[in-house]
C-alpha cells in the first residue's frame, strides 16, 4: 500500500490528475508493472508450458445472448483443473469468455471488470457495447509480447445492446482485431466441432432456454472430439457455465438448472450418440 | 533592503483555516445518518449532473461540500485509489478508514503547505457493514482532521445547527422514510427560526448505501418517482426495482 502512496501518505500527483476516466491508462501510468501485458520474458526461451483455458460458445436469441464455457483447463496431456471457470460477467450487461492461457486471461478479465467499473464510477454512467468491446481489444493488443512467446489470450466478448434493444457478441484475434459475429461464436481449441455443431442447431427464434441448450450441445459435440475440452462431468456434478444476459442484465444459471439441460442432452445422446439430426434438405 | 514581514505561525494557519471555512460556508448541506438498512445521504443540488454524493467502492461512499473542482478531484483521487488497492489486494481489504486517512494526509499536506491554498471543502466518507454496529462515517475538515462521527453528520452552510437539530432526533433504527424525513427536515429548517422551507424532489440529491442489497456494490441513487414515493412515507418504494435473483438462481458471481 505504502508503496504506491509515495512516502508522506499523501496520494501522489498522478492520483489527482483530471482527464483520464480509464483505469488502464492511470495504471500504466502510474503502476505499469501492474499490466498484465506488460512483463518482459526472457528471450530465447522455449514457450512456457502453462495451464490453457478452452472452449467458449456464445449465441444470440431474441431479447439476449447466451455465453458459455466449459470447465477443462489443461497444460500438454494434463488436465491441469476441471472445474475452472472461463465466463466471467464483465459488467450488469455484459460477459466475457476466455480461451488460452488461463493465468494471463484471468487477469485480464479482472483488469478488465475494473476497467469497466471504475469508468462508469468516474464518469457517472457506463459505456456504451461497442465502447466495451473496444477497451478489450486494446488490452489484449498489449499481450501481444506474451502471445508471441506462447502465451496467447483469446477473449470472447457477449452482452446486451441496451440502445439497439439486442444480445451482440464481439470475438478476438491474439493482435486484438475485433469482429462482430451475427448468431453465433466459438472460440478456443474445440472451437472448431462447436461451431459445425452451432451451424446446425442454431436458428434465429430461439428462447433462452433453448439458446441455453444449443450452447450445451456444442460444447459436448466440442469435448467428443477434442482432447481438450471437457464434457458435462455427471459424477462430480461438474457442468458448463452457462450465462444469459438480456435487458434485466447478466445472470449466470444455477448449477440445478445447467445440469438439468445437460443431462436432457445426455439423455438423447444415450440413443443417438451424435446428437440431434438436421434435415438433410 | 526591507525587513520581511513577520506573520506568526498561530496566525497563518488561523487566516488560512478562515479562509477555508468561509468557503465552505457559501455552500448548501450534506446530510449523512444511519438508518436500519445501512446509510443515507442526502444534499441539496439542484443540479443532475454535477454530484455531491458517489459511489467509491462497493460498500464506501463519498460526500462533499464547497469547491466543486476541489472535491471532484478528491473523488477521483479516491476511486483510483479504492481501485487500486482492490486490484492489487483484494476487494475486501478496501476500507473507508484507509481511504479517510489518505483524504486526511492529502488535505493536511495541502493545508500546511505554504506554496498551496488550502482546500475550501469539507468530506464525508461512509462506510456500510454487515451490521448496523459496524457501520462507519467520518468527516474530514480541510485542515485534514479525521472526526469519528456516529449515526448522523452535517457538513455545509449551516452545519452545525442541522447537526444538533439532528443529534437531538435521530435513534438507531431508523426506516429509510423516516430517516430520509428527518433528513430533509434538518436541511429545510431556517437557522435564525423563521418558517422552514418546502423541499422538492428535484431539489435533492439522495443515495443510500444499502446493506440489503445482493449486488457487491451496495451503493444506489435514489432518484424520480422511487424518490417522491419515499419522502412521501412510502416504505415499498425503498425496494422497488431490487429484483433480486428468485430462489434457486445464482448471484451474479463477484466481480473481481
Amino acid at each position: 500500500m505504502e508503496a504506491y502512496l509515495s512516502g508522506t501518505g499523501r496520494l501522489p500527483a498522478a492520483f489527482l490528475k483530471p482527464g483520464s476516466s480509464s483505469f488502464l491508462e492511470f495504471l500504466a501510468d502510474h503502476q505499469p508493472e501492474l499490466l498484465p501485458g506488460r512483463r518482459t520474458l526472457p528471450a530465447g526461451v522455449q514457450p512456457l508450458e502453462a495451464p490453457h483455458g478452452t472452449t467458449i460458445v456464445s449465441a444470440t436469441f431474441d431479447g439476449g445472448v447466451v455465453l458459455a464455457g466449459d470447465r477443462r483447463a489443461t497444460m500438454g496431456n494434463i488436465i491441469a483443473q476441471r472445474d475452472i471457470e472461463k465466463v466471467f460477467p464483465a459488467d450488469e450487461y455484459s460477459a466475457v469468455g476466455i480461451a488460452g492461457a488461463a493465468g494471463l486471461a484471468v487477469e485480464m478479465v479482472r483488469l478488465f471488470q475494473l476497467e469497466l467499473e471504475h469508468y462508469e464510477k468516474i464518469e457517472g454512467t457506463s459505456l456504451s457495447l461497442e465502447g466495451k468491446a473496444n477497451r478489450l481489444t486494446t488490452m489484449i493488443r498489449g499481450n501481444l509480447g506474451m502471445a508471441m512467446q506462447g502465451l496467447a489470450v483469446v477473449p470472447m466478448f457477449a452482452g446486451y445492446d441496451l440502445e439497439q434493444g439486442r444480445g451482440r457478441i464481439f470475438t478476438y484475434d491474439v493482435t486484438g482485431g475485433r469482429s462482430e459475429e451475427t448468431g453465433f461464436a466459438t472460440v478456443g481449441s474445440g472451437s472448431l466441432f462447436a461451431k459445425g455443431s452451432l451451424k446446425k442447431l442454431y436458428r434465429s427464434d430461439l428462447t433462452a432456454e433453448g439458446a441455453a441448450t444449443v450452447a450445451i450441445q456444442a460444447l459436448y459435440d466440442a469435448a467428443d472430439d477434442d482432447s481438450a475440452t471437457g464434457g458435462p462431468d455427471l459424477t462430480r456434478r461438474i457442468f458448463p457455465i452457462v450465462s444469459v444476459i438480456t435487458e434485466e442484465g447478466f445472470r449466470r444459471l444455477a448449477d440445478a438448472e445447467v445440469g438439468e439441460l445437460a443431462e436432457a442432452v445426455l439423455g438423447h445422446r444415450l440413443s443417438q450418440p451424435d446428437g440431434p439430426q438436421a434435415p438433410m434438405l | 533592503m526591507s525587513t520581511p514581514f513577520y506573520v506568526s505561525p498561530q496566525q497563518a494557519m488561523a487566516d488560512r483555516a478562515e479562509y477555508a471555512r468561509k468557503g465552505i460556508a457559501r455552500g448548501r448541506s450534506v446530510v449523512v445518518l444511519t438508518y436500519a438498512d445501512g446509510i443515507v445521504f442526502v444534499a441539496e443540488n439542484t443540479s443532475r449532473a454535477l454530484h455531491k454524493v458517489s459511489e467509491i467502492y462497493d460498500r464506501i461512499a463519498f460526500a462533499a461540500v464547497g469547491r466543486y473542482n476541489e472535491f471532484e478531484n478528491l473523488r477521483i483521487g479516491g476511486v483510483r485509489y479504492a481501485d487500486l488497492r482492490g486490484y492489487s489486494y483484494d476487494r475486501a481489504d478496501v476500507n473507508a478508514r484507509g481511504l479517510a486517512n489518505v483524504y486526511a494526509q492529502t488535505l493536511g499536506t495541502i493545508f500546511s503547505s505554504t506554496g498551496e491554498k488550502p482546500y475550501e471543502v469539507e468530506l464525508i466518507v461512509a462506510e456500510v457493514g454487515k451490521n448496523p454496529g459496524d457501520d462507519q462515517i467520518y468527516r474530514l475538515t480541510p485542515d485534514g482532521s479525521v472526526v469519528d462521527e456516529h449515526s448522523s453528520v452535517a457538513v455545509g452552510g449551516n452545519a452545525e445547527s442541522i447537526a444538533s437539530y439532528l443529534d437531538q432526533r435521530h435513534e438507531e433504527g431508523l426506516s429509510l422514510p423516516e430517516a430520509l424525513k428527518l433528513a430533509v427536515d434538518s436541511l429545510a429548517r431556517d437557522p435564525n427560526g423563521g418558517a422552514a422551507r418546502t423541499m422538492t424532489p428535484d431539489q435533492l440529491e439522495v443515495a443510500v448505501l444499502d446493506r440489503g442489497r445482493w449486488q457487491q456494490r451496495k451503493f444506489k441513487r435514489l432518484l424520480g418517482t422511487q424518490l417522491a414515493r419515499l419522502l412521501e412515507g412510502d416504505a415499498s418504494a425503498a425496494t422497488d426495482d431490487e429484483a433480486a435473483p428468485a430462489a434457486g438462481e445464482e448471484a451474479a458471481p463477484d466481480a473481481e
